[in-house]
């Protein structure tokens, strides 16, 4: 690590990886609530009875 | 008849028939959800090699100094803004040729993490040009046709959510993406075809890299985290995206319902 703090550009170095870590991590962050919302979303319809062709015909797609 | 069985039994037949099979949306998901616990462990193991690598065996570059440690993530993440289109380009000719049923979900899903990874690379390229250049922009032809990468997948993000129909506008991107494939060798080869600011290629060049060892490994190393990051990602936005087209098939089948007279059958949907 003493090749990494203590040196000149440290303060871009960093910049550099927070930017990476914030923009994946909001990616990911989006990705598990999109899935979370759809799930709910499939779930809400079928408690309503709705259920789609596929479903209905035993042969999901 | 004969004929028909053998063809049947023949082991390309089969191989064929798997493939089929894959395009099957559910097949699909159920194979997301075996692969994906396998593929994320792989991930973080690999990124913890890559960090290990990049913070305590990397040396510091003769030239760069200690800035080559912003390479480790800026390189890769450039490779991955143009192999990410390219997954989108393949995607399209699925669309528009053979249409296949999950190309297009491919395309759509691959479009906002090609943007971020787009995003970085302009990021840390901008965080190593100050130091290194003394500048944060310059208008060389290697940064400004890769602002133009980012520009293109903001355009497709915004085309697939301005038209509702997923199919129309699946089309509609798939054209504008295979337009867009033009700006792939500009990009790669910009270095080459104009006098720019920006290095020449170092590692997929005739004659080998240029870089050394102790540098090439924890790039090569960190690019292969990001590349299974990528395929992580785009595996769980796939799934995202057909579970997405699923609520939006029933929810016409509900809307259907609710505005037939009674006794009407509704028109199914997926």
């Amino acid at each position: 690590m003493g090749t990494m703090f203590g040196v000149q550009h440290a303060g871009f170095i960093i910049a550099s990886y927070a930017v990476t870590v914030v923009t994946i991590g909001a990616l990911i962050a989006w990705i598990a609530i999109d899935h979370r919302r759809q799930k709910a979303a499939l779930a809400a319809l079928e408690a309503r009875g709705v259920t789609r062709r596929s479903a209905r015909g035993g042969e999901a797609s | 008849m004969i004929g028909r069985i053998a063809l049947a039994h023949a082991p390309h037949y089969q191989k064929g028939m798997a493939l089929l099979d894959l395009a099957n949306p559910s097949r699909f998901l159920a194979l997301v959800a075996r692969v994906q616990p396998w593929l994320v462990a792989a991930t973080v193991a690999v990124f913890a090699v890559a960090a290990w690598q990049v913070f305590f065996v990397s040396p510091d570059d003769y030239q760069q100094g200690d800035t080559v440690r912003i390479m480790y993530i800026h390189v890769p993440a450039a490779w991955l803004s143009l192999f990410c289109y390219a997954v989108m380009a393949a995607a399209s000719l699925g669309t528009l040729v053979w249409r296949h049923p999950l190309a297009d979900v491919s395309a759509k899903a691959a479009a906002p993490i090609g943007a971020a990874f787009t995003f970085i690379c302009l990021a840390t390229g901008s965080l190593w040009g100050k130091p290194m250049w003394g500048t944060w922009w310059i208008w060389d032809a290697r940064l400004t046709s890769q602002l133009v990468l980012l520009l293109m997948y903001l355009g497709l993000i915004a085309l697939w959510r301005s038209v509702d129909d997923p199919g129309r506008a699946g089309r509609a991107a798939a054209v504008l993406t295979l337009v867009g494939t033009v700006n792939l060798p500009i990009i790669k080869f910009s270095v080459d075809w104009w006098n720019t600011l920006h290095q020449p290629a170092s590692v997929f060049r005739l004659g080998g890299p240029t870089i050394h060892p102790s540098l090439l490994t924890p790039l090569m190393v960190s690019a292969l985290a990001f590349t299974l990051l990528f395929l992580v990602m785009h595996l769980a936005a796939m799934r995202n995206e057909i579970l997405r087209r699923r609520v939006r098939a029933m929810q016409l089948i509900a809307a259907q319902r609710e505005t037939l007279p009674a006794g009407a059958q509704p028109v199914p949907g997926e």
